[in-house]
């Protein structure tokens, strides 16, 4: 099970612009690299990631194999109410994973 | 001379250079990997701490050890061991209570697991000065040969690289003053998350000399000397290094 | 080991010389993307449009890394992020990895601003580029220069 973190402010005034951010643990293999045999290693990388605010999609990045091993990815969202943000990894060989985390809006 | 008569100069010598005692590997660094490490949002080496605080409590150790009493603990290794009559490191002392204490199957000390488990101990003691335990002056003295000694095809010797090129480049990178206090740490190179002694090995097989058994009484001296040398730096567990 | 993404493709003399044999598999040249595949891969992302250079957007990327394994980098787009004027979308491109494409994300309104960070790999030292998608139809491009300096002492 891949270990992340997740940044989200416990709380924000309605309107507000906040900053998400999140890191997931990924060896983001690049497909170009020979193993010590010489052989080239199987491209394993997070392809995308979207995050839904309840339901809706509000962001969504494709990922390539430029972006560094344990995917970085930070983004902004205004406001508008409580809900729920999901977050999702999708990858090669069938790789994804899930979390959720609380937005309270005051 | 003693490795502690020598620390005697070193305030003195200090004060020569205008240098304030031993200088972290994180001095060195860019702004940008300083700002990585810092921020423990953006730390890969969090999500280690993360995956051994898990382990922490699926393990056992929570039973008898409170996190929060383990502050402090990696600032004070390698201590001095009755039992073995010499110095023991983080790694070994983790190792000995998983297998004997919380009765857990051995695992090799460069797991996942093991690295995830030391990087959650010693980041509790994040920001607290080394302390070198006194009882380990012999061992320091015999780190102390090791770091001086010429070695491998290219002759060169820890120190000439650690002391007399400190603060200088090698072709590109910053020769630091190569201090033990960050680790495990996340190393960009390795994209991954390392022990010292793995450190170690790149130093070691970069002079094309053949690397120190992990664990060996050798390696133990050298990881007492490179922390009595480290002695005020704070531990940075889980540091970023390039 | 002629890995095309990860940094150690440098040819430094002080450190070959140094180092000796130890780099001599991780010296071969990376296969690397070309500017015109790069320009091919921003075409695609444009539509065929021709992105202008403004600054509106901006590319920050430290100028001089350490290592090219991992590169912070955030782009960021001066706009109102309105219904009748906002960002789409803001992709980042490279000229020297195995594929010129690093991530395009998509975003709207709701986003409030226009800003993403990542971390990128970089095989070499390299100009990168930035392009945003606006809500108008219009491209705009933030390019930046990156000097990847090698970590010393490799594993052998
Ligand atoms: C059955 C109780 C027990 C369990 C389970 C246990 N420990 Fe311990 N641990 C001890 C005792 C007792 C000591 C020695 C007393 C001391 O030094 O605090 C010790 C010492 C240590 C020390 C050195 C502390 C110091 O101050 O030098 C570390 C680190 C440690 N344990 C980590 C762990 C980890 C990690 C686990 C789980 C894999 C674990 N322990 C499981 C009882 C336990
Ligand atoms: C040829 C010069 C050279 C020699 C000899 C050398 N090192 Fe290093 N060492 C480096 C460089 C350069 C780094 C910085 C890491 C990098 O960029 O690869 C480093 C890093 C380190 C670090 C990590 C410091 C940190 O901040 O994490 C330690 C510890 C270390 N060396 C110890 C040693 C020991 C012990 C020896 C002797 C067995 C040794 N080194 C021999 C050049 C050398």
């Amino acid at each position: 099970m891949a270990r992340t973190l997740i940044r989200v402010p416990a709380t924000a005034t309605r309107g507000e612009v906040i900053e998400i951010r999140t890191l997931i643990q990924h060896p983001m293999e690049t497909g170009y690299r020979p193993d010590a045999a010489g052989r080239l290693l199987v491209r394993d990388i997070i392809t995308r990631f979207t995050c839904h605010f309840d339901n809706r999609l509000v962001f969504e990045a494709m990922l390539h194999s430029a972006i560094a091993a344990n995917p970085y990815l930070t983004f902004t969202l205004r406001a508008e109410a409580s809900g729920v943000l999901a977050f999702a990894w999708d990858g090669d060989h069938d790789f994804r994973h899930v979390e959720t985390r609380a937005l309270t809006v005051t | 001379m003693s490795p502690w008569r020598r620390q005697g100069w070193l305030p003195l010598l200090a004060l020569l250079l205008g240098a304030a005692g031993p200088r972290s590997g994180f001095e060195t660094m860019t702004p940008e990997l300083q700002a990585m490490q810092r921020d423990d949002a953006g730390n890969p080496g969090m999500l280690s701490v993360l995956e051994g605080e898990a382990l922490f409590a699926r393990e056992g150790c929570a039973a008898c050890h409170a996190a929060a009493a383990l502050r402090g603990v990696a600032a004070r290794y390698p201590a001095h061991d009755a039992a073995r009559g010499g110095p023991i490191d983080l790694a070994g002392r983790i190792a000995e209570c998983r297998e004997q204490r919380a009765g857990r199957p051995p695992l090799p000390r460069e797991s996942q697991p093991m690295l995830a488990l030391q990087s959650f101990v010693a980041h509790q003691s994040r920001g607290l000065p080394i302390t070198p335990d006194p009882r380990l002056a012999e061992a320091r003295a015999e780190g102390e040969r090791l770091f001086r000694e010429r070695r491998g095809q290219l002759n060169l010797s820890c120190a000439q690289c650690h002391e007399t090129l400190a603060g200088g480049r090698l072709a590109g990178a910053n020769i630091p003053e190569g201090h033990p206090n960050g680790y495990p740490l996340y190393r960009l190179e390795w994209q991954a998350l390392g022990s010292l002694q793995r450190r170690l090995r790149g130093c070691f097989t970069g002079v094309r000399a053949e690397p120190l058994a992990p664990g060996s009484p050798a390696a133990l001296a050298l990881e007492a000397y490179l922390f009595g040398r480290a002695a005020g730096l704070p531990i940075e567990t889980p540091a970023v290094r390039p | 080991m002629s890995s095309p993404t990860s940094p150690r493709s440098g040819t430094e003399p002080g450190r070959r010389a140094l180092f000796g044999g130890l780099l001599t598999l991780a010296l071969a040249p990376p296969a690397g993307a070309t500017p015109e595949a790069m320009a091919e891969a921003i075409a695609l992302f444009t539509g065929g449009a021709t992105p202008e250079l403004s600054a509106a957007i901006t590319l920050d990327i430290p100028s001089l890394v350490e290592n090219g394994n991992t590169v912070p980098v955030t782009i960021a787009v001066d706009s109102p992020m309105t219904e009748a004027a906002h960002v789409r979308a803001i992709a980042l491109f490279n000229q020297r990895n195995p594929q010129p494409q690093v991530i395009e994300a998509r975003l709207g309104p709701w986003s409030g601003a226009a800003r993403i960070s990542t971390r990128a790999r970089l095989a070499d030292s390299q100009r990168l580029t930035a392009v945003a998608a606006l809500s108008d139809g219009r491209f705009l491009l933030a390019e930046a220069e990156v000097v990847v300096t090698l970590a010393a002492c490799l594993e052998g």
